[in-house]
């Protein structure tokens, strides 16, 4: 019965009509509007390469949101993967209550996305909130965290950060299946735990990592409601990341053509990051034997 | 499998109780501010700005019945039903579908499997905000602006990726030999899939449920995008409004009922916690 080849398809078929009406036409038709000026009243217009040349040359905005997008990533991601591993690793060894602890890192990955957090963030980060409180507290002068442009960003860096959650969990199973003989190996050879540590878990867990900073790459590109609820993407424009430039362009300025220009900025933002760190994988990640590539 | 490394990780009692503090220290650190939240929705607006403790001094629950009214014509009854009315179809038409693909690429063969499950892979490292616009135009013209069909019927097809790859991992751990036996006792597929297959995959079906749900309840920009009329509002665009609405935010009803509207997803998790972990963490690399 499972090599019925009409009766698989039939089962995939909703994925595969799917892809094709909410996907695949979709990304089309988004690459299609870029060339055009459209504000949903008229006929979409076709400009050419007008919309790209724009955003290069005469938008200061966009160069902005550019830089302030790449700088998120930069610190947002390495700081989320960084944590997740390191947490894992600690976590990592016969331990009562480690569901506990497992729930607890988990939970702001679940929650994190919420309106309601963001609501919570931008609270404790305001000029009276908790962050200050404490720091009046200490004796330390308060800090202008949402309104000064130098710390704005790290609010919401912080706020991706705390969701290390789904990342660590993933390393932990990583983990969990390192042989224990290696590290016996290694112990009799004389290495300590930083040592085991560098030479032995990183390595073999290193496409778990790579997986791990792909995923979280693609969601910090995507990031959105921390900047629109909790800086609504200043101050000075500090935290106005490309999706939220995107959505306002889109859906604000019904500037369609434009908004679905940047969109694909973006798009081939993230595709090209995605290549280079597949090819770049090639030298650092460590496949073993033929089990990861059985698929 | 579990624990394999750890017993190697066996280790001394000093290094035991210096794990154990890092661990407590970092999940004290992570959850203050969510049981700070709590304790200042029951706190006046002005213990809140003076307040670091979280435990509050008297217990006054005068925030959740303000911030319940909303300064809407509405009361938060109203946006939580209507979260529901989106979750919930949603989560339906996500688990049957997802199912069916799943099965077809967890035991089937045929033409063109291998091409389709790299799409299926690639799919979901696509920004799904590049989709966002023509997806708008598209749901406009079929005139499903100010309804909820654009939240729920693309997920009838399967859209949600990572459901069908979390499911696809965890059938293929599972052996045939039952869904054999059962073929030579004359089951058709369907009957195998909802006899055999469906009950196997048990934890992995909480899973999707409990992540589809919190998923929508915490979805924000498609609300936004979508839905025009305040009575049709969910809580998460619900409670945007209540703190967009003035210069002076009401912060005690808005924290107050920010609370509540973390209730159902919380409730969810520690329900299934020990499923969906595991769940969420076998659709990442165990193969």
């Amino acid at each position: 019965m499972y090599d019925n080849k009409r009766l698989g398809f039939l089962y995939v078929m909703p994925f595969v009509l799917g892809v094709l009406l909410f996907k695949l036409f979709p990304f089309a038709m988004s690459f299609a509007l870029s060339f055009t000026q459209y504000d949903l009243i008229d006929s979409p217009t076709f400009i050419g390469l007008d919309n790209y040349r724009e955003l290069a040359t005469e938008d200061p905005l966009f160069r902005k949101s550019l830089g302030v997008t790449l700088w998120f990533a930069a610190l947002a991601v390495p700081l989320r993967v960084g944590f997740a591993l390191l947490i894992a690793h600690v976590l990592n060894f016969k331990l009562r209550g480690i569901n506990f602890f497992r729930a607890a890192f988990y939970l702001p990955s679940i929650l994190g996305g919420s309106i309601a957090v963001a609501v919570l963030w931008r609270f404790i980060f305001s000029k009276t909130g908790l962050v200050n409180l404490m720091l009046a507290k200490l004796g330390m002068t308060p800090i202008a965290w949402l309104a000064d442009e130098h710390y704005s960003m790290w609010t919401i860096v912080l706020l991706f950060t705390w969701q290390f959650g789904s990342a660590m969990v993933i390393f932990l199973a990583a983990l969990q299946n390192v042989p224990i003989s290696l590290y016996e190996a290694a112990r009799c050879d004389g290495a300590n735990r930083w040592q085991q540590f560098w030479r032995i878990t990183v390595p073999l867990i290193t496409p778990v990592i790579f997986f791990n900073m792909i995923m979280q790459m693609v969601h910090a590109f995507q990031e959105f409601n921390g900047p629109y609820m909790i800086t609504e993407g200043g101050p000075l424009s500090s935290t106005y990341v490309l999706a939220l430039y995107i959505y306002d362009q889109s859906f604000r300025f019904f500037n369609l053509g434009y908004g679905a220009a940047l969109s694909w900025v973006l798009f081939a933002l993230v595709g090209g990051l995605s290549l280079i760190s597949f090819w770049s994988s090639r030298y650092w990640v460590f496949y073993a034997g033929e089990k990861e590539k059985s698929r | 499998m579990s624990g394999t490394s750890s017993d190697a990780m066996e280790q001394s009692g000093r290094t035991r109780w210096v794990r154990y503090l890092v661990l407590a220290l970092v999940a004290f650190v992570m959850l203050y501010p969510l049981l700070w939240l709590i304790g200042a929705s029951f706190k006046s607006n002005q213990q809140i700005f003076t307040e670091v403790g979280f435990w509050p001094q008297n217990i006054d629950f005068k925030a959740y019945a303000k911030g319940w009214k909303t300064s809407t014509e509405y009361t938060f009854a109203t946006y939580f039903l209507n979260s529901f009315l989106i979750a919930i179809p949603r989560i339906i038409v996500t688990v049957i579908s997802c199912v069916l693909v799943a099965y077809a690429f967890a035991r089937f063969e045929f033409w063109g499997k291998k091409f389709l499950f790299s799409v299926m892979v690639a799919t979901m490292m696509l920004p799904l905000i590049v989709l966002r616009l023509p997806q708008y135009l598209v749901f406009r013209e079929l005139g499903w602006l100010d309804s909820y069909l654009p939240m729920i019927v693309p997920s009838a097809f399967a859209t949600d990726t990572f459901f069908i790859f979390m499911l696809v991992q965890f059938l293929r751990s599972i052996p045939r030999d039952m869904e054999e036996a059962a073929q030579i006792d004359g089951c058709n597929s369907l009957q195998l899939l909802w006899h055999i297959i469906v009950p196997m995959l048990k934890p992995a079906i909480i899973s999707v449920i409990v992540f589809q749900f919190i998923w929508t309840m915490n979805d924000f920009m498609s609300p936004l995008i979508y839905l025009a009329s305040v009575e049709k509002y969910p809580v998460s665009l619900a409670l945007k409004m209540s703190i967009g609405a003035t210069e002076e935010v009401e912060w005690a009803n808005v924290i107050a009922i920010s609370v509540v509207a973390l209730i159902p997803s919380v409730a969810v998790f520690f329900a299934a916690q020990r499923h969906f972990i595991e769940g969420a963490t076998s659709s990442g690399i165990k193969g």
